[in-house]
């Protein structure tokens, strides 16, 4: 007791409880591990892969220095601006979604009894395995008996082979993407909307606003600083896409994996398939790029429209 | 009362299209489901006519059968539930502890290694891979339980998480037990740890569902043999029963049965999960 009264004073700059000089050795000793785990399977991989974008890495024997040949010849990859087209068209489908999120999270704050159910089913595909998410769309989308044909024969529409048909592929991917993302969102977006205080509602509804009006003058601005983090975290996510490509593609005829391969399906593929680890560390760099590009660019269009009070 | 009373009228009305509009999208989230219980009951030769029946001419269990007699379900679920544990406890001790640090105890070079953190949370988790994927290999742990959790272990988001529940909670507690002799381990342990429950929830469901649901990192690790978890097995089984329509619905649904039990339990930790932090994956 006396110990720690006297030691106090040593170290008045100390913030927040006033922590003395041998706590030093305790904060090393809490730190340690996160540290040492960040730096061996964080910071290293993360060089690793820099370097190893620069090099010519043989499944066997020493990597050799290329300088930018990886990228050179990325640029020139067909394979790699198709799987850049794919994984933009994705993710602008995907993106669709969150205006759906937007209008379903509002119509569930209105509702009272009832509410939790709605959240646990848009909820349910957000813990379902990715893996049999993939597997269920995969057929109801088949050409043949496929749950979406048999609805569209009902109505006279002519059914198609909605993933083994590279032109439809990634649209079918996207719907699949909007459905899986959909819990999260409403979640977050949910509690964007219990921030929003209720007489903004009431006032605007004695000046004569309806529901409508309310929605795009009230909830929508103030609603905005959830939909951009809603908008980013969905953007970020699906540039990486890849499970549903791995699982919805597997075994469908070469065509449709051809043209329809993510970024990081084919990063995947070069460096833990095809072993070409020089090339697929080339991609993954070239992924962070384009993430970091496309979150960059949102929070410049951010000023123009999300509102912070 | 009576104004209450007086707005129920219209009100009763927009219910109603409430509902019709967010069940019509609700049944849109559940028909998969539905449609995949369906073809469990069916047999390949009735999933496969043209056209297909929407209700099972039978409830034959032959699925569910042929999917038990062939995947060693128990096995991966197993793996898929050890590889959870050990990370989800692993990381929150590891991240809590270095968080306590980031939060409370000065020491120097702490922003330094703080943004160090942060950067590594900006970073798409394919960047990693290929050196955690060598270091793995190098110390022979290819195709075991731990491949499968060792870097979940670590991670800046949890960190950066608990750091932030440790900021927000007052001195007063730690004084207290710093007078009465407790060393900062105890202090973290014994009072601040209890407080950040609340994080410490979010953070596990977040994490758990990261672990049970990933495919990349398992299939990098552990493509085959006894160490698959769920997805990876459950990812080879279509390339086993390519068109056995009902013996592949039938393992998606059991696969997919333990973390939907464990989120229709655990409702209120998920959401409050999702919504305290934010993330997804």
């Amino acid at each position: 007791m006396t110990s720690s009264a006297t030691k106090l004073p040593r170290r008045p700059s100390g913030r927040r409880g006033g922590v003395s000089a041998p706590n030093g050795w305790w904060a090393l000793a809490f730190i340690a591990p996160a540290t040492i785990g960040l730096l061996l399977l964080y910071v290293w991989p993360f060089l690793r892969t820099v370097i190893d974008s620069f090099q010519d890495v043989p499944a066997f024997g020493p990597a050799t220095w290329v300088g930018t040949d990886n990228y050179t010849a990325l640029l020139h990859d067909p394979d790699f601006w198709k799987a850049f087209g794919n994984s933009a068209l994705y993710t602008a489908i995907v993106l669709l979604g969150v205006p759906v999120a937007i209008a379903l999270a509002a119509l569930i704050e209105q509702v009272g009894r009832g509410r939790a159910l709605y959240r646990v089913l848009f909820f349910l595909p957000v813990v379902t395995l990715p893996v049999a998410i993939g597997m269920v769309w995969r057929f109801i989308y088949n050409g043949d008996f496929g749950l979406l044909n048999t609805v569209l024969s009902w109505f006279g529409v002519d059914g198609q082979f909605w993933v083994a048909d590279p032109r439809f592929t990634i649209y079918a991917f996207g719907v699949v993407g909007i459905w899986m993302g959909l819990g999260i969102n409403l979640i977050i977006l949910g509690a964007g909307l219990q921030a929003i205080p209720k007489a903004l509602y009431e006032a605007s509804a004695l000046d004569g606003a309806g529901r409508v009006r309310q929605f795009f003058r009230i909830t929508v601005p103030l609603l905005s600083p959830s939909i951009f983090f809603v908008t980013v975290l969905t953007v970020i996510g699906a540039l990486q896409m890849f499970d549903l490509n791995f699982i919805m593609l597997r075994g469908v005829n070469n065509t449709a994996l051809a043209d329809s391969k993510t970024i990081v399906y084919l990063f995947y593929e070069k460096a833990f398939v095809q072993f070409h680890q020089g090339y697929g560390a080339a991609i993954a760099v070239v992924l962070l790029l384009v993430i970091m590009i496309a979150t960059a660019l949102q929070f410049r269009l951010q000023r123009s429209w999300v509102f912070y009070d | 009362m009576t104004d209450s009373t007086a707005r129920r009228g219209p009100r009763r009305a927009t219910r109603w299209h409430l509902h019709l509009i967010l069940g019509a999208a609700a049944a849109f989230m559940v028909v998969p489901f539905v449609w995949q219980l369906l073809t469990v009951f069916k047999s390949t030769a009735e999933v496969t006519r043209i056209p297909p029946t929407i209700l099972p001419q039978g409830y034959s269990l032959h699925s569910f059968e042929t999917f038990f007699a062939t995947v060693p379900f128990w096995s991966m679920f197993a793996v898929s539930t050890g590889a959870l544990v050990l990370r989800v406890g692993g990381q929150i001790i590891i991240a809590a502890l270095a968080g306590y640090a980031f939060a409370r105890i000065p020491f120097r070079g702490r922003g330094l290694l703080h943004g160090l953190f942060l950067a590594m949370l900006m970073v798409p988790s394919q960047l990693f891979l290929i050196g955690q994927y060598g270091l793995i290999r190098d110390l022979k742990l290819l195709d075991t339980l731990p491949a499968l959790a060792i870097p979940g272990l670590f991670s800046a988001f949890g960190v950066f998480l608990m750091r932030q529940a440790f900021l927000s909670m007052p001195n007063d507690y730690e004084e207290a037990a710093r007078l009465d002799g407790a060393n900062p381990f105890q202090v973290f342990w014994h009072i601040m740890l209890p407080m950040a429950k609340p994080t410490v929830a979010a953070l596990a469901v977040l994490t758990g569902l990261y672990s049970w649901n990933d495919l990349l990192w398992p299939l990098i690790v552990s493509p085959a043999g006894e160490n698959r978890p769920l997805s990876v097995g459950l990812a080879g089984l279509q390339g086993q029963f390519g068109t056995d329509y009902p013996t592949l619905m039938a393992g998606a649904f059991v696969c997919s049965i333990p973390l939907i039990t464990v989120f229709l339990v655990l409702q209120r930790q998920f959401f409050a999960g999702i919504a305290g932090s934010g993330i997804k994956g």
